[in-house]
């Protein structure tokens, strides 16, 4: 099977998954539709040339951020409840609304490295529209140089830097938070 | 080069997510769509760091640790909440309302 077609088959599974997860009455099996959708994501990601990524999304999202939903489902066993999707005139609206912004969305299906450098105002040469993109192409070599982590490494721990430090502020920030918000008594 | 697809792709999933938001009122399955609006959004920075170079793998990296940070936080807020009116329905959580 090409890439193509099996990057078809895993975003029509992940496009069914979400669609189950937001239409599900019982709120644990909506969370685990969920957690189908951000395993064929990570699929996706590695047909991407994203593999160290695909890892991460496996370990955080689909494991610990989706273990601390589930934790909670539990905890407040919400499990059976009646049916908590809204009225008609809400579903009518959500209908247009999310029609409207997939006809804007599905604009993006049409971009190519060629009109991406073309839009962006770069003249892409004789050759492939690759050639206009040299970060890119960098980028694609990089995993074979320096290894997947260490392709992903080097730009977080030089470019990325301060941000990467800000972002260990924040979960501090937000461990704390966290215990505070869910102790009954300080 | 799976760019346009892997876009299209994105663009249906976050649209699930908004739609999921506007309809449900349950508010752990509110959360469970903003999450899945985040994760349509990685899948742009994915699709394009093909093209763009590997910053966009960096973001996704602090992406996702933001939704971490964002899913305890809020699932604190959720508990809190349910201590306080016995519920996760948002037509129960109205104080705000006036």
């Amino acid at each position: 099977m090409s890439a193509e077609v099996v990057f078809y088959l895993l975003a029509a599974f992940a496009v069914g998954s979400a669609l189950l997860c937001i239409t599900q009455r019982n709120v644990l099996a909506s969370a685990l539709w969920l957690v189908s959708t951000m395993f064929s994501l990570a699929a996706i990601y590695v047909l991407l040339q994203a593999q160290f990524l695909a890892a991460i999304q496996v370990l955080v999202y689909a494991g610990a951020v989706m273990v601390l939903f589930v934790f909670v489902i539990m905890l407040l066993n919400v499990g059976r409840s009646a049916s908590d999707i809204r009225g008609l005139p809400v579903r009518v609206i959500a209908l247009l609304v999310g029609v409207g912004l997939m006809v804007q969305l599905f604009l993006l299906s049409r971009v190519t490295p060629g009109s991406l450098a073309a839009g962006i105002g770069i003249t892409a040469g004789a050759g492939s529209p690759m050639d206009a993109f040299p970060a890119g192409q960098a980028g694609a070599d990089a995993p074979g140089l320096q290894g997947v982590v260490g392709a992903i490494a080097e730009p977080l721990f030089r470019t990325y830097l301060v941000p990467f430090e800000i972002t260990s502020i924040l979960l501090l920030a937000a461990a704390v938070g966290a215990v505070v918000l869910a102790k009954r008594k300080l | 080069m799976l760019l346009g697809p892997s876009l299209l792709l994105s663009a249906v999933l976050f649209t699930i997510g908004v739609v999921g938001v506007l309809l449900r009122r349950n508010a752990i399955v509110l959360f469970m769509c903003v999450e899945l609006m985040l994760n349509a959004v990685n899948l742009t920075f994915i699709a394009f760091s093909q093209v763009l170079g590997l910053g966009g793998q960096v973001m996704v990296f602090f992406v996702m640790t933001v939704a971490a940070a964002e899913a305890a936080v809020g699932l604190a807020i959720i508990l809190a909440i349910f201590r306080h009116t016995r519920s996760v329905d948002l037509k129960n959580i109205n104080l705000l309302q006036g």
